[in-house]
């Protein structure tokens, strides 16, 4: 039996008087990828950055429910963002990688935390490329900018980045949309492999991407979850219209 | 690039091939038992019929989940179909080895024919070979062998004529002879009805190959069902 890694219990998000989420329960277990879908604005996206705090600093957000990692409460006082967001890390849509060398990008967590020390700094470089599937096409570049590569392979550089810090979940916001379609193979392929080790919760415009490559799909709309189930009974046999409705394009 | 979807596409394959086999094994053993008139082993290829349609089952919710989940194209597309629509094909021609299971068992001790039997003997051995046949081309995604095996199930036809105008010659000479007679009948009418699944089979390799959906043997007769 696998383990909850996460949970998440009545969770409302307003955006001033606007409630985003209304109530979300949800949990996940270790390991695996799940994909969150929906339309726009149905509180995918808002949800996912609730789980790793990132809409802390967005102005007249209210947050309540909870939100546990481990049994750890993340919105307790006493939480640590930078702590949080390392065993939570987050990948967005635009790959983002810093106008830095490929090396200084995927060490970057590390050596804000103090490493210094060269062998390991090289060892992380290279295990975080290996498990992003990229370092064949970048190990003779290590050290010229990252800004250089293609879309895919820039992205692929920013999960190596988050791999670097050993985080337990990976949080990915439509992390091929800004891509072209062998990129996006590429990127799936990467999460595929990642997926025994990682806990992944992806949010996608994609339904095929879902279909493809999630365990568990979550299908959000008007800041409600609709239903979450196996993704094969998601696209076989949803138990809600709605859910089928909007995975066959029924919708609105 | 390897996909998720070309490891499911192995493991299916892999499981359709299984699946021949056993029907391969099931008529071979139908055949056999038929002509030593043994009637235990009749009985217990009747008892595993279901093994057959539980892997049909099986077969078909596999390839239905692939076509939901992967929304496969082209190539990938038409190894779904054939997979799908050649396990039907296997199934029906496992249903007619247990049709001669119960004729075996029927049969009883009744009186030999000798000419019919080597018939018998001969059709048999000619339906197992093409299904073992089947399957290589397959596996090979050889359409061409695919194409050679339809002259088979005409040679299968032929023999079932054979049959036919020699038992109603022996009923009409001994009508005591009947049971046995519709006996011989119903077994090589069941041979032969494997030969013209086998054929489908075979259009369906050559679907896969080519995309083109082709009818091998359309006047290939003897078909009531």
């Amino acid at each position: 039996m696998s383990k909850e890694i996460l949970t998440t219990q009545d969770l409302h998000l307003y955006y001033g008087s606007k409630e985003a989420l209304k109530g979300i329960n949800l949990d996940f277990d270790e390991k695996g990828i799940t994909a969150l879908i929906g339309p726009s604005g149905c509180g995918k996206s808002t949800y996912l950055r609730t789980l790793n705090r990132m809409n802390d600093l967005i102005p007249g957000v209210t947050i309540t429910g909870t939100v546990q990692f481990k049994g750890k409460d993340l919105y307790a006082p006493s939480a640590d963002t930078v702590q949080i967001r390392k065993e939570i890390g987050m990948v967005f849509q635009q790959p983002n990688p810093f106008p830095f060398s490929i090396y200084d990008n995927v060490i970057y967590g590390l050596r804000i935390a103090g490493e210094r020390d060269k062998e390991k700094l090289d060892a992380v470089v290279e295990k975080s490329l290996r498990q992003a599937a990229v370092w064949d096409e970048v190990k003779d570049h290590l050290h010229e900018s990252a800004l250089a590569l293609s879309g895919g392979q820039q992205q692929r550089v920013c999960i190596a980045r988050v791999l670097a810090v050993s985080p337990e979940i990976i949080l990915l916001d439509e992390p091929t949309s800004a891509l072209d379609p062998v990129s996006s193979s590429q990127i799936e392929a990467t999460l595929l492999n990642l997926r025994h080790d990682y806990t992944i919760i992806t949010v996608t415009h994609n339904l095929q991407q879902a279909s493809r490559i999630a365990d568990r799909t979550a299908f959000f709309m008007n800041g409600e979850l609709v239903e979450v189930d196996q993704t094969k009974n998601i696209f076989m046999n949803p138990a809600k219209k709605q859910t089928e409705d909007y995975i066959s394009g029924r919708f609105g | 690039m390897r996909r998720l979807f070309d490891d499911e596409l192995a493991e299916l394959d892999a499981d359709f091939t299984e699946m021949g086999m056993l029907v391969s094994e099931v008529i071979q053993k139908s055949v056999n038992a038929f002509i030593e008139r043994d009637a235990v082993t009749a009985q217990s290829i009747i008892d595993h019929d279901h093994d057959i349609n539980e892997r049909e089952i099986a077969l078909e919710k596999k390839t239905f989940e692939m076509i939901a989940l992967y929304q496969p194209v082209t190539t990938d597309l038409r190894e779904i179909v054939t997979i799908l629509k050649a396990v039907s094909d296997l199934e029906r021609a496992g249903d007619h080895a247990r049709n001669i299971a119960h004729s075996t068992i029927k049969m009883g001790e009744k009186q030999k024919v000798a000419e019919l039997e080597q018939l018998m003997a001969e059709m048999g051995q000619m339906t197992t070979k093409m299904v073992q046949d089947v399957l290589a081309a397959y596996v090979n995604k050889d359409d061409h062998e695919a194409r050679s095996l339809a002259d088979v199930d005409r040679q299968l036809d032929h023999l079932n004529h054979r049959v036919r105008s020699l038992s109603y010659h022996a009923m009409s000479r001994d009508a005591t002879f009947e049971t046995g007679a519709s006996i011989y009948l119903n077994v090589a009418q069941d041979l032969s009805r494997i030969g013209d699944y086998v054929t489908n089979v075979c259009e369906w390799i050559i679907y896969l190959r080519s995309g083109k959906i082709v009818e091998l043997n359309s006047a290939s007769e003897g078909t009531e069902d």
